[in-house]
């Protein structure tokens, strides 16, 4: 644990009452249903700009759903359908006229497993910018994005090689720099670290700390520990199986140190002990 | 969760003895696998056979000609010796060419809508079943089919015609391998497009294609292939003609139908070069497989 209370200690040296800015994200989902299914309810959080959100909660508590809601990844599931609004910037983005694609194209994301596209390292970091119709130096913007990953001394050499020739942890590096090469406000990542190893996983929190000063990180993890490293923010989400459903909801959110030092939830305070997981 | 650690090990008091791990070949199961592994070998020997012998004899009876007037030289009359069939070789090629130039694109939009758009569609159901039938359709029916379409209305034997009646057989080959292949591309391939802000159609150009090129282009090759050594289709759609060709409106020569025609003439020359046009269309056809093979294995 002493790496831990080293992180808590010099990663945040932050007042402990900072009037809080204008939120990135102000999410006010009421209701997520695929279907019939109801899959999340009453999740209100605000993502604070500049900080990482953290996620966490057991299995199936709709923490990724509502990751997926914030840039309307969701919208490619048909049976998909939302109650609420999601701001962004002050903007809804379920409103009417706004078109998904352009959204995503702000809200960036990171998934799961690494998924390079089958090309050049060079042609995966540029594929966003190609996307926008980008004029400009790419060589330069192509470092840029792999130096801010963490990724560039490793590859630098090899730029034309395929992506899926890199190993577990440089293809999640490559897939955040590919996601910061275009400069999106926010930057959503989906249990990045679930499919890599102990040091690929602390290379990507280091990078995730460092991203903060120009991003806005949510991050959805399994990993309470993950969490207390690098979450300014930790939303708690848990599961409620009344009624013969598995409906996720927003149990608690605050500032990492108190969800996990002095959470007001009892369900929270069960699952921070491992009482449930 | 409680481990049960006071369970004693059956036969814990007996002392172990030591297994005989050695090989044995009189044992009933090696015994068995062994005649099974020599039958194996027989039986694949003996299906070779027929392949290596037709190949054989082609090599024989035609590999004698085989040289460069074959490809420069139209096809001798009556007693005349010497000649080629270099009108036979570009007319087959043109005509490939033309039925790639239809089936092609069509094949690959098509797999793409079966393989992406939508999968689960009633019409990609009912394409899927259409198309597969019409790999196993018999090739002289496609033949007919642009025999009364086309012949007919354009009045006269055409490369043209013949290229459609060998687009209509290369279309579900090429349709249901870009199937395949699109399919193959994993999922969050997909999610990462769309997580990068594509639309669904730059999400299809910019990474399904790219990813699947190798696939699809093995069916283009293994289509073209097929298509190649067609005869019966281009009976009734191109016939043959005894000239360079001169427009694709005209009735054009290909190999398949040189052979056809050859080999039934009392004429030794001609015989020896019907020999020489199969071995010809084999290789062009072991080209078209090898490079497939090729493209296909250059996948990461």
């Amino acid at each position: 644990m002493t790496l831990v209370e080293d992180f808590v200690r010099t990663a945040r040296p932050r007042p402990v009452a900072a009037p809080a800015p204008e939120p990135a994200i102000d999410a006010r989902i009421d209701k997520v249903w695929y279907g019939k299914f109801l899959a999340v309810r009453d999740s209100h959080i605000a993502i604070g700009k500049n900080r990482i959100t953290g996620f966490i909660g057991p299995s199936g508590c709709g923490k990724s759903t509502v990751l997926r809601s914030l840039n309307r990844m969701n919208d490619l599931i048909p049976s998909f359908s939302l109650e609420g609004h999601v701001r962004f910037l002050g903007q809804d983005i379920y409103a009417r006229n706004i078109d998904p694609v352009v959204v995503r194209r702000h809200i960036g994301m990171v998934f799961q497993q690494p998924n390079p596209f089958s090309m050049s390292i060079f042609e995966n970091v540029a594929f966003g910018l190609r996307l926008n119709r980008y004029r400009g130096d790419y060589q330069q913007r192509v470092e840029y994005a792999l130096r801010r990953a963490g990724l560039w001394d490793e590859v630098k050499d090899k730029l034309k090689q395929n992506g899926l020739a890199l190993s577990g942890g440089q293809q999640q590096r490559l897939c955040i720099a590919r996601a910061i090469a275009t400069e999106p406000t926010v930057l959503l990542m989906d249990e990045p670290c679930s499919a890599l190893d102990p040091i690929a996983t602390r290379i990507i929190e280091e990078l995730m700390l460092d991203l903060k000063k120009d991003y806005t990180v949510v991050i959805v993890t399994h990993n309470m520990q993950q969490a207390m490293r690098v979450a300014d923010t930790t939303a708690f989400y848990s599961v409620d199986i009344t009624g013969g459903g598995r409906t996720g909801f927003l149990c608690e959110a605050g500032p990492t140190r108190q969800i996990f030092e002095d959470p007001r939830e009892e369900l929270t305070k069960r699952y921070i002990s491992g009482e449930f997981s | 969760m409680a481990v049960a650690r006071d369970i004693p090990l059956p036969h814990a008091d007996e002392v172990p003895a030591i297994p005989d791990l050695r090989h044995s070949f009189s044992d009933r199961r090696s015994l068995r696998n062994t005649v099974l592994t020599v039958l194996l070998w027989a039986v694949s020997l003996l299906a070779a056979v027929p392949l290596i012998s037709v190949l054989a004899m082609l090599v024989i009876r035609g590999g004698g000609r085989l040289g460069l007037e074959l490809f420069t030289e139209l096809p001798p009359a009556g007693f005349e010796p010497g000649g080629g069939f270099g009108n036979a070789v570009v007319g087959t090629l043109v005509m490939v060419a033309i039925a790639s130039l239809f089936s092609v694109p069509f094949g690959i939009l098509g797999g793409v809508f079966l393989g992406v758009v939508a999968p689960e569609s009633r019409l990609a159901d009912a394409t899927r079943f259409i198309a597969k039938v019409l790999t196993g359709f018999p090739s002289i029916l496609a033949g007919v089919f642009v025999y009364a379409w086309l012949v007919l209305a354009m009045g006269t034997y055409s490369a043209i015609a013949g290229g459609a009646a060998l687009a209509v057989l290369m279309l579900p080959t090429v349709m249901l391998t870009a199937e395949q292949s699109v399919r193959m591309v994993p999922q969050r391939m997909k999610d990462a497009a769309h997580g990068m802000g594509c639309t669904d159609a730059q999400m299809v150009w910019k990474v399904v294609l790219p990813t699947a090129l190798p696939g699809i282009l093995t069916g283009i090759m293994l289509a073209v292939a097929g298509a190649a050594g067609n005869s019966a289709p281009l009976l009734f759609t191109a016939l043959f003609s005894n000239y360079w060709i001169g427009s694709f409106t005209e009735p054009t020569a290909s190999l398949a139908i040189l052979i056809y025609n050859f080999s039934g003439m009392p004429f030794p020359n001609q015989i020896e070069l019907a020999w020489a046009a199969s071995l010809v269309l084999v290789l062009i056809v072991l080209v078209f497989n090898i490079a497939s093979r090729l493209v296909g294995s250059s996948k990461v």
